[in-house]
């Protein structure tokens, strides 16, 4: 008893000291985000974002639900250049406070007779010039399931239809076609700024997250203009040779 | 009896056997001593079932101290036997490591040969040598594209895990050659051919009078797909760890990470110790509350 009462002392107090030893980052964090903001820094002043061709941000779903902050951020990635964004939280909080913004969009498409997929409908829009696709759990691993599905009725088809069923291997290729034709296929970010406690995916659709640079940025209520030059500043300075 | 096969000095940049792993001397009983210590400091808290591993970092290891690149390798081997007894001294039950892409394919074919020829030694070396398999009871899986390898690489990966498929302590699984995707296609194809087989079954059933199952006709789920990956019966990581600082999986565990926390520390794979390994536990440690929250409520939804 005596001795797991020192050993939790202990456990608490290795603790405490990480938790100053955070707060004086985050202290010295804040203060670079600072100069960035204020392009006292050189280095970050002109950023090359050639490299950034779609960017994905992944949301907490708690955090989710303040709609000014998501509404604030998108206009800050909008301002720096981004040209395709892809939002993502588990519980699909943002593609339901986006739903406006989606409807508008797909009104607009059918005003101008664009065709576009209905699944890709139900998630996009446009944000001062910038694309957005909303994501949520469903487009994860259910998205996967939904494309298995489908192979599995082209595998019974061959299979009512005469080929050797013991044949048909299906590739990564075929997969690829399956999650597009289930609606959960599209492009892979190159970079992902996680907003959250925890730097973790959370359950972004696997196929479109292999190569991902993967960030944390913290907590979305206290997100920072600098932090994001920073994470796309380091993202350009990234080389990647993909396993050679 | 840990202890022994516990090297002091990761620092070496000679290859060392696993059995050769020794620590001798009262200073480096009392470094042991303090490590236990730790240890058991440590684990009054949370502690992870799973830590996987990408290895990543050998190659920069080796040109930073000017020695061959199979040289960087091999020292990445000496520090992942280190690493999974350190692992095991604290209770961790899975480890899963990234040891070849199917990507790493692409890489120049001479360093690719030096890198299946390694293998093939390791998993030689381990099969005669079953000094650090016996100690931790471990059961070694070789999860990916096995027919993939060459044959003599193949055949000794087969071996170990069969003789290593009774163990039932620490489990180490080598992702080799390995990706994500390549996985969640290899599991759609095996539940293709189960369900080929039910319906079979069920067509010789139905002839015989005997009534069909609704198994072989309903949606395939996220459920079916699990018990077809090549992690089905393991948990999912806790922990993900990509040395060298890199921050991205580069298709390791992608249906399987989603509520892991990935850590990339700075340290190059062959330079990854003891005290990162306590650093990555207590960074694990203050986000657990978060992890296991979101893991349950994810649990209910199912």
């Amino acid at each position: 008893m005596m001795v797991k009462l020192i050993l939790g002392f202990l456990w608490y107090l290795i603790h405490l000291v990480i938790s100053l030893f955070n707060l004086w980052s985050h202290l010295c964090n804040n203060l670079e985000c600072y100069l960035i903001s204020s392009e006292l820094l050189p280095k970050f002043r002109n950023l090359r974002l050639e490299k950034l061709k779609y960017l994905g941000v992944v949301v907490d779903s708690r955090e989710a639900n303040n709609i000014l902050k998501v509404k604030q951020l998108l206009w800050w990635l909008s301002t720096i250049g981004v040209k395709n964004v892809i939002l993502y939280d588990v519980e699909g909080v943002l593609k339901k406070l986006l739903e406006p913004g989606i409807k508008a969009s797909r009104d607009r498409n059918s005003r101008n007779s664009i065709n576009v997929s209905a699944n890709m409908e139900a998630s996009h829009f446009s944000h001062g010039g910038m694309a957005v696709e909303c994501l949520s759990g469903s487009d994860g691993k259910e998205g996967i399931a939904k494309a298995a599905n489908l192979m599995y009725s082209d595998f019974c088809n061959c299979a009512t239809h005469g080929s050797a069923k013991s044949d048909i291997i299906f590739t990564e290729a075929d997969m690829a076609c399956a999650l597009r034709a289930a609606g959960s296929g599209g492009a892979e970010p190159d970079l992902l700024l996680v907003y959250g406690p925890v730097r973790c995916h959370l359950g972004f659709p696997a196929w479109r997250l292999r190569y991902t640079e993967i960030v944390h940025m913290g907590s979305l209520k206290s997100m920072k203009y600098g932090s994001i030059v920073k994470a796309f500043y380091r993202f350009s300075e990234k080389y990647q040779n993909y396993g050679k | 009896m840990l202890d022994s096969l516990i090297s002091q000095d990761l620092k070496m940049e000679k290859e060392k056997q696993p059995d050769e792993i020794v620590t001798t001397g009262v200073l480096e009983s009392l470094q042991n001593f303090i490590r236990k210590c730790i240890v058991a400091v440590l684990s009054y808290g949370p502690m992870p079932r799973h830590i996987a591993f990408i290895m990543d970092g050998n190659r920069r290891y080796a040109k930073s101290r000017s020695i061959k690149e199979g040289a960087g390798h091999r020292v990445g081997f000496s520090a992942l036997m280190a690493s999974l007894l350190y692992c095991y001294e604290m209770g961790v039950k899975y480890i899963t490591v990234y040891a070849f892409s199917i990507d790493n394919f692409k890489r120049d074919p001479t360093e690719v040969q030096t890198l299946m020829e390694l293998m093939e030694e390791k998993i030689n070396e381990l099969l005669e040598n079953r000094n650090v398999i016996n100690k931790v009871n471990c059961k070694i899986n070789f999860w990916g594209n096995l027919g993939m390898l060459s044959e003599p690489v193949r055949l000794a990966a087969q071996k170990l895990m069969a003789s290593t498929a009774g163990n039932a302590g620490l489990v180490l699984s080598v992702c080799m050659p390995y990706n994500s995707t390549s996985e969640i296609a290899n599991a759609v194809n095996e539940l293709c051919a189960e369900r080929r087989d039910m319906m079979q079954r069920e067509h010789a059933g139905s002839s015989n009078g005997r009534a069909a199952g609704s198994g072989a006709h309903s949606d395939i789920s996220v459920a079916d797909l699990d018990r077809h990956m090549y992690t089905a019966g393991c948990p999912d990581p806790d922990i993900v760890i990509r040395t060298s600082g890199e921050t991205r999986l580069s298709n390791f565990l992608l249906w399987q990470t989603t509520f892991s926390h990935l850590q990339n520390p700075e340290p190059l794979w062959p330079e990854f110790s003891w005290r990162h390994l306590v650093w990555a536990i207590l960074q694990y440690q203050r986000v657990y509350p978060y992890i296991e929250q979101n893991r349950i409520q994810a649990k209910k939804q199912l």
